[in-house]
């Protein structure tokens, strides 16, 4: 409880120092449990209101559910919603049997990059955290994105003492982390915690598997688990010594690399 | 790539508490493989993560090392060394470790000292073989001046040495000796072997010699928490919101306790208010205090206008307020410090346009000596070094001195778009105007205040209280301008007075005698403005009834008003090259109306005056 406390003192004192550095900011809503417990972490920040828009890239092909649970939480929380959407790419007939990471380069990564470049944000505030897996461990709480999205992992800035990069040159953007240091189990901890609504994609719902993470249907897949509540899910995942993202197909070899280089989340 | 936030085999108990710990130490003296073993070892690996890696190494014909568990980019597993820190997590003994793998190359210090920076404790690893080596002595500066005060030595590679006892003495002996030397005494120094796992997780068979703690458990020594709360107040504003009725200071505690009802006072600003509640969401009942580390908004108890960078505390433990100060500096940035260049300082939640006063000495890390010869100008410092430096913001700021509170006494200072370097606060350098500024503290703190604010005042005038200074050479126009801006402004129903320092001479300054008494005379000229100024009205004055020169006198009624503004406008009837800095430059012969409009203009722009006569302004504002 203490250390969920001051998980969430961080991470409000981030989004504040977001939300006061940058007139052009918004929140990437990826209704999964990461996204979600830092759209709640806004409105603890913010004392109950979201200040600024959430961006959902809609592959088009994620989990009915999930846009089920997003449109209920859109009205119950009024919320600005953007959506974005490759159009161009799905019209051509992008999908994942072309390939993984080319489907999620064309309908993730140039699908936020199409939408940085129409709303002209300069500053994203994402849900990664580093522990999901090895790229991410090595990010700043406000990491820099060049003209083209790219993260030149090589040489970032430094960031000391809670004062991160809040300046930036025109035409580049900057990733705000502000979940950087929590864990999966963190996560489910906060929720319960906090009681906050999560989309039962990630409970056993009867036939003896569940969610560990959510992402577009094709590419995720359930793990076996009879975790039917978040006490379950918490004592499972104290248990387990498999990966969370091990469900998620683009993660594969070096995938997540070179994807983040580019410009995924 | 996978995940490598398990806990160990069993199912552990709920986390009781959580912990920084940077590990730190010269390339290739093993950061990496000490990771890797204390994971490994402890069971907190994921599911075949081992024997995929161990499966590469076998597949590209390199010998495994537990390094490669932890090294993400392509790059560091081709060259063998550690570019950026990673943040892994450890679970042992009901605390949750985040660990952060800091390379140990120099080329990478600053992703060194970002990972340090986070840290509460550190482990530091020296190479047996090797021993002590530069970057082992600069590590241990800079976690020194990072605020890591508990280090653990980890002397690694024993088994290349041959387990021998007498060879771990002379490194410990000799590390302690330079860390002695910060004021640092490291917790333990441990002989171990990370690569053969000795005195990592198990206890070494081959050093019987050795009764102290393992790595593991040197972990578990480590204290959590400083008692931040048991510490005078500290909370740096950090925004003002007002997203519906409420008016809400945002803000973290950095030091000590706040509680409804208390009396706070701002720094600089020198304004005080009551807190009238604790808001939060989500949170029933509502909190009535709050303590360091805590991220929170409060209500006042009355509508001061304040903003971020002010210091809040309690009248009792004030911080300082000045616009230099002394401190301890690392540079990171791409390019030197260089005494002839502007930076941004940016201090708890201020910030601020500084120059560099001086250069003192460049401290050489390998022996804390000085690395330059003594009394020889210094005008740059490299990237990597660290130096005694003294900087002067332009306005003044609040904080502390680093010895007293961490938080309020660091400072990084921005060069161009990124944070190039860091820095403790040693001394306050008290300004020339430190006194006034402690005549004004006290005597803001002790105001007693009517029903009506200045905010009121404000409103009802249509317009914000100011002080226009017309300075530069005799026979300027300044006097004539003076008067006619004064007639203009109040033609548009404005509220201004001129109030010349010459009005002063027979009366309240009657008992100073001729000449000596220079400053005493603006002395006593700003306590009469701040005086107009509360009542809201716009003053006029010109520098011609002083005899300091215009660089004392403007700062000195600023310091006086604060933090009212205060509009410099310099004219001359000829183009010099030595203008004093000033809100307004007129030079040359000049048309006094359109001068007129110039200062209305500014003061505008400045948010004093409204934009139009009899409109409200629109400005959030207060004294």
């Amino acid at each position: 409880m203490k250390h969920l406390r001051a998980l969430e003192d961080q991470s409000v004192y981030i989004l504040r120092e977001a939300y006061k550095h940058f007139d052009n900011l918004a929140m990437l809503w990826s209704m999964g449990k990461d996204s979600t417990v830092l759209l709640w972490l806004a409105r603890k920040a913010f004392f109950g209101h979201v200040p600024f828009p959430l961006i959902h890239i809609d592959t088009s092909y994620k989990i009915p559910e999930m846009i089920e649970y997003r449109d209920r939480l859109v009205r119950e929380w009024r919320l600005n919603l953007v959506i974005g959407q490759n159009k161009q790419a799905l019209a051509e007939g992008m999908n994942h049997t072309r390939g993984r990471i080319e489907c999620c380069t064309a309908l993730k990564t140039q699908g936020l990059k199409l939408l940085l470049e129409e709303k002209g944000y300069t500053g994203i505030i994402l849900g990664v955290r580093a522990d999901e897996e090895s790229t991410r461990a090595k990010e700043r709480y406000f990491s820099p994105r060049d003209k083209n999205n790219e993260w030149d992992f090589r040489d970032q800035p430094p960031e000391l003492w809670d004062q991160f990069k809040t300046s930036f040159p025109p035409g580049t953007h900057i990733r705000i982390h502000p979940l950087l240091d929590w864990t999966e189990i963190n996560i489910w901890e906060y929720i319960k915690l906090e009681n906050i609504p999560f989309i039962d994609l990630y409970l056993d719902r009867g036939n003896g598997t569940r969610y560990r993470s959510l992402g577009c249907a094709p590419c995720t897949f359930p793990i076996q688990s009879t975790a039917r509540t978040v006490d379950d899910i918490i004592e499972e995942l104290r248990k387990s010594q498999v990966a969370e993202r091990s469900g998620r197909a683009q993660d594969e070899g070096r995938g997540m690399e070179l994807l983040r280089k580019d410009g995924y989340m | 790539m996978d995940t490598c936030n398990a806990s160990p085999l069993d199912s552990t108990p709920p986390v009781r508490g959580r912990m920084n710990i940077v590990i730190v130490g010269h390339v290739d003296h093993g950061k990496s493989t000490l990771l890797g073993r204390l994971y490994a070892d402890t069971g907190s690996l994921p599911e075949g993560k081992l024997e995929k890696i161990q499966a590469i190494c076998r597949q590209q014909g390199k010998e495994f090392e537990y390094a490669f568990l932890f090294d993400a980019f392509l790059e560091e597993q081709q060259q063998g060394i550690t570019i950026d820190t990673a943040r892994t997590f450890f679970q042992w003994d009901g605390r949750q470790y985040i660990i952060i793998d800091a390379p140990g190359h120099k080329e990478f210090l600053k992703n060194m000292v970002s990972g340090a920076a986070r840290a509460e404790a550190a482990l530091l690893v020296i190479d047996a073989l090797e021993g002590v080596r530069e970057q082992s002595r600069r590590h241990g500066l800079l976690l020194s001046m990072l605020g890591v005060r508990q280090v653990t030595v980890v002397v690694n590679k024993m088994d290349l040495v041959g387990y021998r006892h007498d060879t771990f003495e002379s490194i410990k002996k000799e590390y302690q000796e330079f860390l002695a030397g910060l004021n640092v005494t490291p917790q333990y120094v441990i002989p171990a072997s990370a690569k053969l796992g000795d005195n990592i997780v198990q206890r070494s068979r081959a050093m019987a010699w050795y009764t102290g703690p393992t790595v593991l458990e040197s972990l578990g020594l480590f204290s959590s928490e400083v008692a931040r709360h048991e510490k005078p107040l500290r909370f740096p504003l950090q925004d003002v919101y007002k997203f519906d009725a409420r008016r809400i200071l945002a803000g973290r505690v950095t030091a000590g306790r706040i509680t409804v009802g208390d009396r706070l006072i701002f720094s600089p600003s020198n304004k005080t208010a009551m807190v009238r509640s604790i808001e939060a969401f989500n949170v029933e009942p509502p909190p009535i205090q709050a303590e360091a580390g805590q991220s929170i908004g409060i209500t006042l108890d009355e509508q001061i206008f304040v903003e971020r960078g002010e210091i809040v505390s309690h009248e009792d433990s004030l911080p300082l307020v000045s616009t230099t100060f002394r401190a301890n500096l690392f540079w990171l940035g791409r390019r030197p410090l260089d005494i002839h260049r502007p930076y941004v300082v940016r201090l708890a939640t201020q910030e601020e346009e500084c120059e560099i006063v001086a250069i003192h000495r460049l401290v050489d890390a390998t022996n804390l000596s000085a690395a330059s010869p003594e009394h020889e100008p210094i005008h740059q410092v490299q990237r990597n070094e660290v130096a005694e430096v003294t900087i002067r913001a332009k306005t003044p700021l609040a904080f502390d001195l680093y010895a007293d509170f961490d938080s309020t006494g660091r400072f990084v200072l921005v060069d161009n778009y990124d944070v190039a370097g860091g820095g403790i606060i040693t001394a306050m350098i008290p300004d020339r105007h430190e006194q006034l500024r402690t005549e004004a503290r006290l005597r803001d703190f002790a105001w007693v205040k009517g029903d009506v604010s200045p905010e009121d005042r404000a409103m009802h005038y249509g317009h914000r209280a100011a002080v226009v200074l017309l300075t530069g050479p005799d026979t300027a126009g300044k006097a004539f301008l003076a008067r006619k801006l004064e007639s203009v402004l109040v033609a548009e129903g404005r509220h201004a007075y001129l109030l010349d320092a010459a009005n002063l001479r027979r009366g309240l300054d009657a008992d100073l005698h001729e000449g000596n008494e220079a400053a005493e005379v603006v002395r006593r000229y700003g306590e009469v403005a701040r005086l107009l100024v509360d009542t809201g009205l716009l003053v006029i004055s010109t520098t011609n009834p002083f005899s300091l020169p215009t660089e004392q006198i403007v700062p000195a009624l600023q310091t006086l008003i604060h933090p009212v503004p205060l509009l410099a406008v310099y004219m001359s009837r000829e183009a010099t090259d030595s203008v004093p800095e000033a809100d307004l430059v007129f030079t040359g012969p000049e048309d006094f109306d359109a001068l007129t409009h110039h200062i209305l203009d500014a003061l505008k722009r400045k948010g004093i005056l409204a934009q139009v006569v009899g409109a409200y302004p629109t400005f959030q504002y207060s004294i």
